[in-house]
């Protein structure tokens, strides 16, 4: 630690920062545009500029850009200095040069950071007096608008665009004062963390695009903390609200997780919220016969039915979802059983993450947050298609690539936050991240080597790394002298690291990649590293669901099929999505009453008898557990219109339907709020006891106040009605949470899980983080960054798994289908927003150009599959990464009842426009 | 007087071949080398000379070359790169050598490259020095074909490969890390500082940039020793410069001088004194980046000891001189419209401050401007300083401007009362027009 001595005051700071970060750290206001706490200092924008004196002395000092100067021990500065003072006020009146003063229609206005570092210079009087220059804006498709005239060139979203996300389609043209930073010529922004620049942006050049559709002044707008739903690594965000309508999703800082980045699946994909596919009331079918439309029928009747039907059924059985929150799959759980729930993913997911779970809970080796996986100094993936089905962990991954060549930054003693040396030194120098997959991506492009197989041959790649690491891991025998190097090299990277990261998933559904990870980690620890494991999981609670247990769908199917049920209930699922056709079919047709609870109509829910509206993300509280096992709540942004209700509601009233009895009910039909629901599920298995330390409970508060929802600006409140009524109605109340419907409430530090906002005085921009941190780009102060359900156990690895598959070996006649996850297009509930639906690529087939000849099929023709008792278009695509003898398949919409992976004869179930002819 | 680096430069502007310049001494250094001059020893001998970076900064080779890390665990590859950009405005000094003798930049190249233990060089050209970069390449094709490049020399060891990258064109690539950053093939904008290029250079490695006029002064020092290079100079620092005049002066032109002339003798002996008509008012000693002198200056030795800070610097030597038929303020306007389209657009101040100097003075020329633009043009004086841009271009910009407001104050006054510009003959006209 060092001394520095700002404006003669003695302030203690970490001497690696720089004076700008160790200023705003100790909440000191410096101005500043290009530096960013997660891309470092390059010293372009001038605006954070300071009086540095040599010594107590030194009575004039000179300027030094606090953000280009190391905070060593003793440094004297003054950020009041008149003439910082006045420099700082001139270096904005040079940016507002060519600055349109548009504020009052622009979409930044209100958290502009340009905005509020103008108002903390005080520069306020304009003397240019001359033509501003104006340039042309550029369409950048369905996520971001272009609006370059306001651009202050601080460099900030190239640098976080090529640099940080490895993107190639964003530049800087042009020189001098006519610079350029867009795309060479209008087209969507091909990154999958483009919406990044929304917030990376200080001013408006890149706008959110969805939030421009049904734009509303942010100040007006009402947000809650939420957990992002579409994927499992559970990134933290801010949902906001206006009239009942999903505005946009902002990036809410978690240390430990997300860090200042989102991916654009997860920023975009909320607007399945507003869709007109939602289920907004509660539908009976009053006749047994399907074929007639269920009915919009009054809530209280509806139940009465369903209870009426639940305490007629002969057995009632549940089947989860690893999309709803734990509380809700408590419930349900506790209304049919623990013996009668089932987990509402097929027998092969259930497999795959019974073994991770198994994997993390009795190995040696902890899971890896997105923190330690920016951390760790090599990675090895084995068969997750990281960008297409955890795209945050691969933004992730592309840092931990720079921390091997950080030691020659150490050696030259460059600081590492001066990003411009930094990368000046680093080069094209990589750390260790080696890739197997079957799918390629730019990702591969980072990566030290990378490895096209079968999942069985990635597998024995692993197992193979493993034994070569040693320490009792057991090797494969007969290799090919190519991938026995392969595994050499791999090993001896992993091995010359510290924190080296092993990456499987259930993408691939192959249970020897995750097998064959845990080998490889755990020969690691046996070595004395401090390996961390990562699995990506399907869903954003498919950890949470698998800790919670039962049994898989089969289980659900076999048990209507033999008559032990007759009643099925099932909360959140498109069982279509999770089983061939014709057995869903079966099992629907054959149970006698089918209730669904969800929030979008889909073929499961066309088959209910009676259908409950469930709240979305934003319209309930809960407990979500991601990929790592670490446990996040969110909450609810606003209360929904129509029926709507969070699952666990419903899931209670039906207890409380089917028992009709108003004394003597337990279980869920006890539950009055969400604490009782938390409370529920802490008890409902072992590893779920710390729930309730997630956050705070509904109870909390802060000197007898709520928190509120809204902001301190809120406008308009006493008028949003007055057509109506000029009489102001009482907020709806939240029992659930400490949150309020309001703008009323309790303003200052908090627990993190519940700042939904970041602001500060003079700070309305999300830079505002900076004064929730005590170190800047550090944890929020008082960070409650979820809760770490899993943790190693032992220091013993238990037994080695052994299973190693044989070497894949192509079909003279078959294929091997592989699923192919893909960002847009691959996840349920962001399909249904139409900035994503945009961005989903037509369905494909993916072939290996020999295979493709053995097909007679040529690239980008269109053809018919036949497969599983449906047909589907698609077109061909052969690439040369794909594996001999198998076949990729893109897990879009149309074709999300596939079943992959399996065995399929293609000659027979492709169809070409020629045969068709032919026929 | 000895002119070392010209005096076998050929008159008419043809090259001097290669058997031309073996015959008259060159690449005779290499067999000191070979006779065992170790690189420290090179290193040593040009730092007792005293040579000084002939780019404008005039800092001193040696003590550059001194930061360089050495020795078996130094960093592989270093490099050496000649900055031939030679993009300032009334400069043409390198030009003459690289035309003139191409090989001397070759043999340069080579002992600095031997110098720091860089065993790859570059020459980084100005775009437009077409005939430079054709009588180069032929010089380095010759030099491969004899041995000096690409072989190991006999007797050390040392092998060094030399290519010319001919720029794409910037002002601000005669900035040293602009410069690296441009033959990355990155955008000219320069790096900051520290680290400097010799430990982090091209890319990643340690790295010398040198001006052409310095590395043609190195085989001179190694063949006849310090004392006789500082014999040269009539000041502290070693050797020979050369000067030049444009501007309307009788005789303008260029000449191989002993370092320390006086302004004067160059402009009445060299230049022949002002052009028939004209009357002096004040010089660019070096570049467009460096400040006004004026008649009370004349005497000072052009050197890079000699002219206090405040005055202002040497630059490159190749002057540039104002007579009493030219309007200051027109004149600074166009170095002004020069530096702002130069900027790289990096930096605030400089990106977005110079455009708006070259505004405000071409209001002055207009007639349109007012006292608060003689106040907004000395706040861009002041606050383009060094430190507070990220380079030196809108500094040195900001020194013909400074020193005008200085030495011209009277005509910048004159232009808003008189409603524009004293010297336009289209003045009164133009009066009318606003």
């Amino acid at each position: 630690m060092a001394t520095i001595i700002v404006d003669n005051k003695s302030y203690t700071v970490d001497e690696r920062q720089n004076l700008l970060a160790a200023c705003l750290g100790h909440g000191l206001n410096v101005p500043y545009f290009c530096w960013h706490p997660a891309m470092g200092s390059v010293g372009a924008c001038r605006q954070c500029a300071v009086k540095q004196f040599k010594d107590d002395r030194d009575q004039s000092g000179r300027l030094v850009m606090s953000c280009m100067t190391p905070a060593t021990n003793g440094t004297r500065i003054s950020i009041d200095d008149p003439e910082a003072k006045a420099f700082r006020a001139s270096v904005i009146e040079w940016l507002m040069v060519n600055h349109p003063h548009d504020c009052p229609v622009c979409d930044e206005g209100g958290e502009c950071h340009l905005q509020d570092m103008t108002v903390m210079t005080g520069h306020v009087y304009r003397r240019y007096r001359f033509p501003k220059r104006t340039h042309r804006n550029q369409s950048l498709g369905p996520f971001i608008r272009h609006e370059m005239n306001r651009c202050i060139q601080c460099y900030r979203c190239i640098r976080f665009y090529r640099d940080y996300a490895g993107g190639r389609d964003l530049n800087v043209f042009g020189s001098h004062d006519a610079l350029y930073f867009g795309r060479e010529q209008d087209g969507t922004l091909e990154n999958e963390f483009s919406g990044n620049l929304v917030e990376v942006c200080p001013t408006g050049v890149f706008t959110d695009k969805t939030f421009f559709h049904h734009y509303t002044r942010k100040w007006d707008l009402q947000s809650a903390q939420s957990i992002c739903p579409h994927c499992s690594l559970g990134c933290n965000t801010t949902v906001s609200e206006r009239y009942g309508i999903v505005r946009r999703i902002a990036n809410r800082f978690n240390s430990q997780v997300n860090g200042y980045f989102l991916c654009d699946r997860g920023r975009f994909g909320y607007e399945y919220v507003n869709s007109d596919k939602r289920i907004k009331r509660a539908l009976v079918r009053p006749e047994r016969d399907r074929a007639k439309p269920a009915k919009p029928e009054g809530v209280p009747q509806v139940l009465e039915m369903a209870g009426d039907r639940l305490r007629h059924a002969r057995g009632i059985i549940g089947i989860g979802s690893p999309r709803a929150s734990l509380e809700a799959n408590v419930a349900l759980r506790s209304l049919v059983g623990p013996q009668r729930f089932f987990q509402g993913v097929d027998e092969q997911e259930h497999q795959l993450i019974s073994t991770i779970l198994s994997i993390l809970r009795t190995g040696p080796v902890p899971s890896a947050s997105i923190r330690d996986a920016e951390q760790s100094d090599a990675v090895f993936v084995l068969g997750a298609d990281l960008l297409n089905d955890a795209s945050r962990l691969a933004l992730a991954l592309l840092q931990s690539i720079r921390q091997q060549p950080m030691e020659r930054v150490d050696e030259l003693k460059i600081p590492r936050w001066d990003e411009a040396a930094v990368r000046n030194a680093v080069q094209d120098r990589r750390g260790p991240l080696f890739i197997a997959g079957y799918q390629h991506t730019w990702f591969h492009e980072y990566a030290t080597d990378t490895y096209f197989a079968a999942p069985d041959d990635i597998a024995r790649l692993g197992f193979a790394v493993a034994g070569t690491i040693g320490q009792g891991a057991p090797s494969v025998p007969d290799l090919t002298g190519e991938v026995r190097e392969l595994a050499q090299r791999i090993g001896d990277a992993l091995t010359h690291a510290e924190r080296p990261l092993i990456i499987a998933g259930t993408g691939s559904g192959s249970q020897a990649t995750i097998e064959a990870a845990a080998n490889v980690a755990w020969a690691l620890h046996h070595q004395g590293k401090q390996p961390r494991l990562s699995f990506v999981l399907p869903e954003c609670n498919s950890a949470g669901l698998a800790l919670l247990g039962g049994g898989s769908l089969n289980g659900a199917f076999e048990s209507i099929r033999r008559g032990q049920a007759d009643t099925v209930i099932v909360l959140e699922n498109d069982l279509y999505r999770r089983a061939d056709q014709a057995k869903v079919d079966a099992f629907l047709d054959t149970a006698q009453t089918v209730i669904v609870i969800d929030s979008l109509e889909h073929p499961t829910a066309a088959h209910a008898d009676v259908l409950l509206p469930a709240a979305t993300y934003s319209e309930s509280d809960g407990t979500l557990v991601n990929q790592e096992g670490r446990a996040q709540r969110f909450y609810q942004v606003f209360v929904p219109d129509g029926d709507v209700t969070e699952s666990w509601r419903w899931l209670r009233d039906l207890a409380r339907a089917k028992s009709q009895e108003v004394d003597g009910l337990t279980g869920v039909a006890t539950w009055g709020n969400l604490d009782d629901a938390v409370s529920a599920t802490a008890a409902a298995a072992p590893e779920l006891a710390r729930i309730g330390e997630v956050a705070p409970s509904a109870r909390f508060r802060v000197v007898g106040q709520k928190v509120p929802r809204q902001s301190d600006r809120c406008s308009g409140r006493t008028s949003l009605i007055s057509h109506l009524t000029v009489h102001e109605p009482p907020p709806p109340v939240d029992p659930d949470s400490p949150l309020g419907f309001t703008m009323e409430g309790y303003r200052g530090p908090l627990p993190s899980p519940l700042i939904s906002q970041f602001w500060a005085p003079g700070w309305n921009s999300i830079q505002a983080v900076n004064k929730y941190q005590d170190e800047v780009g550090g944890p929020l102060r008082d960070e409650m960054p979820g809760v770490r359900l899993i943790e190693p156990v032992g220091t013993k690895a238990p037994h080695w798994f052994t299973a190693m598959p044989r070497a894949f070996q192509p079909s003279s006649r078959e294929w091997l289908l592989l699923p192919l996850p893909a960002v847009f297009g691959g996840e349920e509930l962001s399909n249904q927003s139409p900035a994503i639906a945009e961005r989903i690529s037509p369905p494909f087939l993916s072939l290996h150009p020999s295979d493709g000849a053995r097909l007679n099929l040529e690239d980008h023709i269109t053809i018919d599959l036949a497969l599983q008792g449906t047909t589907y278009r698609l077109a061909v695509h052969l690439e040369s990464s794909t594996p001999v003898g198998t076949a990729g398949i893109s897990l879009v919409p149309e074709l999300s009842g596939m079943r992959a992976p399996a065995w399929v004869d293609l000659f027979e179930a492709i169809q070409t426009e020629r045969t068709r002819r032919v026929a | 007087m000895e002119r070392p680096l010209t005096q076998h430069i050929h008159p008419d502007g043809t090259t001097r071949t290669l058997r031309e310049y073996v015959k008259e001494g060159g690449y005779r250094c290499l067999e000191r080398l070979a006779a065992g001059l170790a690189p420290k020893d090179v290193q040593r001998l040009v730092t007792e000379a005293g040579l000084r970076g002939r780019g404008g900064g005039g800092f001193r080779t040696g003590t550059k070359w001194s930061f360089v890390p050495m020795g078996p665990d130094a960093p592989k590859p270093k490099y050496i790169v000649a900055n031939g950009d030679e993009m300032e405005p009334g400069t043409f000094k390198d030009r003459v050598l690289m035309e003139g003798d191409p090989h001397g930049l070759v043999e340069g190249m080579i002992l600095a490259g031997y110098a720091i233990d860089a065993e790859i060089g570059y020459i980084f050209l100005r775009g437009e020095y077409h005939l430079s970069a054709q009588r180069l390449n032929q010089a380095i094709a010759e030099a491969y074909a004899e041995g000096y490049l690409g072989k190991p020399l006999p007797g050390t060891g040392f092998r060094f490969d030399l290519h010319l990258h001919a720029s794409a064109g910037r002002y601000i690539c005669g900035e040293e890390t602009a410069l690296i950053n441009a033959l990355e093939g990155k955008r000219a904008v320069p790096r900051a500082k520290p680290p400097f290029p010799q430990t982090v250079g091209l890319w990643g490695q340690p790295t010398i940039v040198q001006n052409v006029e310095t590395l043609y002064n190195l085989p001179h020092i190694i063949n006849h020793g310090a004392d006789w290079y500082h014999r040269l100079s009539r000041t502290q620092d070693g050797g020979t410069k050369i000067y030049g005049i444009s501007g309307r002066v009788t005789n303008p032109g260029w000449w191989e001088l002993p370092l320390g002339i006086t302004a004067r003798e160059l402009l009445e002996r060299h230049a022949r004194g002002m052009a028939d008509g004209v009357r002096f008012r004040g010089l660019l000693p070096g570049g467009i980046s460096t400040a006004f002198m004026t008649e009370e200056h004349l005497d000072l030795p052009m050197d890079f000891s000699s002219i206090p800070p405040e005055i202002g610097r040497l630059g490159t030597g190749t002057m540039i001189i104002l007579d009493d038929q030219t309007c200051p303020v027109g004149f600074v306007l166009n170095l002004e419209k020069f530096f702002a389209r130069e900027s790289c657009g990096w930096c605030t101040p400089c990106r977005e401050g110079l455009p708006w100097v070259a505004k405000l003075l071409t209001s002055f020329e207009a007639g349109r401007a007012t006292s608060d633009d003689l106040s907004l043009l000395e706040m861009h004086a002041k606050w383009l300083a060094p430190g507070h841009t990220f380079c030196g271009l809108a500094p040195g910009a900001m020194a013909p401007l400074q020193s005008a407001l200085k030495y011209f104050h009277d005509d910048f006054e004159r232009h808003i009362t008189s409603g524009g510009c004293p010297w336009s003959r289209k003045s009164a006209q133009r009066r009318i027009l606003v």
